[in-house]
């Protein structure tokens, strides 16, 4: 499909997008005039203190909440609600506990049409693979570690091949060990398989790590304050030294807006 | 294990001897205090001459008819007040205000409606499971995560499809945990039922219960009271909890 734009462009667009909740006692500017253009291929890290709206941000492209106002453009089309082109990976890892690990990796094959019995089945068997996974495909979701359900919906995600992946803090709740590991495997991923991933974290130095660029949000109205390139060769290690200056830049960039919050709020 | 099983054995046996011990101090009369071997010697010879199996024959089937039914309403009805605001705020709240009426007050009503017949029993016993049943069931539907509901959306699922592989697995062991709470006041209900209601149409053991009465005949009422608590029993221990331990353990709801 082709939609009369003039930023087809960009994988992902987002043009002022607004999201404003309405509470008894007054309302949350959880995003004010957001715009962003992500290219196609391209690895974005939204980070920013809590509360920012990085959620909503991330639920408003998935198309599973609607913007108060502005655009969210996929190829240069408007996103109408949730697709498969747009896959979220969530907090949680909200795996299906009544299936076991195949038939959740299953679960958005099933709904693809034009697709064979035996080919749902070696897709979900080669992401299973992907993610280090094989052995487990027979087995419950309770019989999982926290890391391998992450790896699990990752390979969910995946599995029916969308162009945009978008991930909110997947790997927060896993210790450092294990977060390694999968910053290997999102790397190896991103690049073997070209998606455009949006990915939010609290984590600077997992930003700095994951990210072509950087985008640095403010809250209270939630509005992106600044960007940073990262330019490192891949795959990049967590623990390098430049990575790690970086970081530091990103670090000192944040409190400052923090302060200049605070102050302005005083 | 051996040795968790002789310490609940010796817990039963001595409730047994402590009874026993009671009925031959001779405080009570006989009458009032029937001893356990009274009462076992009743059981014997009910079992050997057919009237107890006969009795639970007639019950389990009023049972199984009534709570089955119960079933079959209460649990769409449930699905459909969880789903539909209009039909929570009619139905919901007429199921919420039945299920607070014992079910021993359908009764008087059944009897006027329907006489002593089956089928005032049938009606009593569906009006104590449905409306426990629906409630439980709503509940369960919106204990469900709405997360599962999101991500099967972000994977296109829609409508109906949402509800029968996501909502509907998802609210299992509430489901299961409302089944079990139909099947007690289904049971409840019986028991009410059979004690007031006389028909020929079949001898229950809540007929046997009330006729133990009228006879005064305390091993018999006492005998059937056992009765009825291991059926109970029963039913919790082979039908009801191995399936909830089992659904809550791979839900993630337990330990
Ligand atoms: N459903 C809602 N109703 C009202 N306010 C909301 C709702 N969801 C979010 N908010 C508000 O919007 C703001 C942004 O929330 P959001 O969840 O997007 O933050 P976040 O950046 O993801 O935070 P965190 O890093 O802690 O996850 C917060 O101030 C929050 O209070
Ligand atoms: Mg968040």
């Amino acid at each position: 499909m082709i939609c009369d734009s003039e930023e087809v462009a960009a994988k992902l667009t987002l043009q002022g997008v607004t999201k404003t909740y309405r509470a008894a006692r007054g309302s949350v500017d959880a995003l004010r005039e957001v715009s962003l253009q992500i290219t196609e291929g391209q690895f974005v890290c939204l980070v920013g203190p809590s509360g920012c709206g990085k959620t909503t941000l991330l639920n408003i492209v998935a198309g599973l909440d609607e913007p108060t106002g502005g655009n969210v453009l996929v190829d240069g089309c408007p996103i109408a609600g949730p697709g498969r082109d747009r896959m979220v990976m969530f907090q949680e890892p909200a795996l299906f506990p009544w299936l076991n690990v195949l038939d959740n990796v299953l679960f958005g094959l099933r709904l693809k049409p034009n697709l064979g019995r035996r080919e749902r089945r070696e897709v979900a068997e080669f992401y299973l693979q992907l993610v280090g996974l094989q052995k487990f495909a027979r087995a419950d979701v309770h019989e999982l570690s926290g890391g391998m359900k992450q790896r699990v919906a990752l390979a969910r995600a995946l599995a029916p091949n969308p162009r945009v992946l978008l991930m909110d803090e997947p790997f927060a709740a896993l210790d450092a060990l294990t977060r390694e590991q999968l910053y290997g495997d999102i790397q190896r991923i991103w690049k073997e398989r070209r998606k455009t991933i949006l990915f939010v974290t609290h984590n600077i130095r997992e930003a700095a790590c994951l990210g072509d660029r950087v985008l640095l949000f403010s809250a209270h109205p939630g509005q992106i304050r600044e960007e940073f390139l990262i330019e490192l060769p891949r795959p990049r290690d967590i623990n390098s030294v430049h990575l790690a200056e970086h970081s530091a830049r990103i670090t000192r960039a944040l409190k400052r807006h923090l302060t200049t919050e605070t102050e302005a709020a005083a | 294990m051996t040795r968790h099983r002789w310490l609940v054995f010796s817990y039963f046996a001595a409730l047994v001897a402590l009874w026993e011990a009671l009925a031959r101090l001779g405080l009570w009369s006989p009458l009032v205090f029937p001893s356990p071997m009274a009462v076992g010697a009743y059981l014997v010879h009910a079992l050997a001459d057919g009237t107890l199996a006969d009795a639970t024959r007639v019950t389990c089937r009023r049972l199984f008819s009534g709570y089955i039914l119960g079933l079959m309403f209460g649990a769409p009805a449930g699905l459909l007040t969880a789903r539909f605001k209009i039909v929570q705020d009619t139905l919901g709240v007429i199921a919420l205000g039945l299920q607070t009426l014992p079910s021993v007050c359908w009764v008087p009503l059944a009897l006027l409606w329907f006489g002593q017949t089956e089928t005032a029993m049938l009606f009593v016993v569906v009006m104590g499971t449905t409306w426990s049943v629906l409630i439980a069931v709503d509940a369960g539907v919106r204990n469900v995560p709405p997360i599962f509901a999101r991500a099967a959306r972000t994977m296109g699922s829609r409508g109906l499809h949402t509800w029968l592989k996501v909502i509907l697995p998802a609210a299992l062991p509430h489901v299961v945990a409302g089944m079990k709470q139909g099947w007690a006041f289904a049971w409840r209900s019986l028991m009410a039922a059979e004690i007031y209601v006389t028909i020929l149409t079949g001898f229950g053991l809540g007929h046997l219960l009330h006729y133990g009465r009228e006879l005064q005949a305390m091993d018999q009422v006492v005998g059937v009271m056992l009765v009825i608590i291991l059926i109970g029993l029963l039913v919790d221990k082979l039908l009801f909890s191995p399936w909830e331990r089992y659904l809550r353990r791979r839900w993630g709801l337990a330990l």
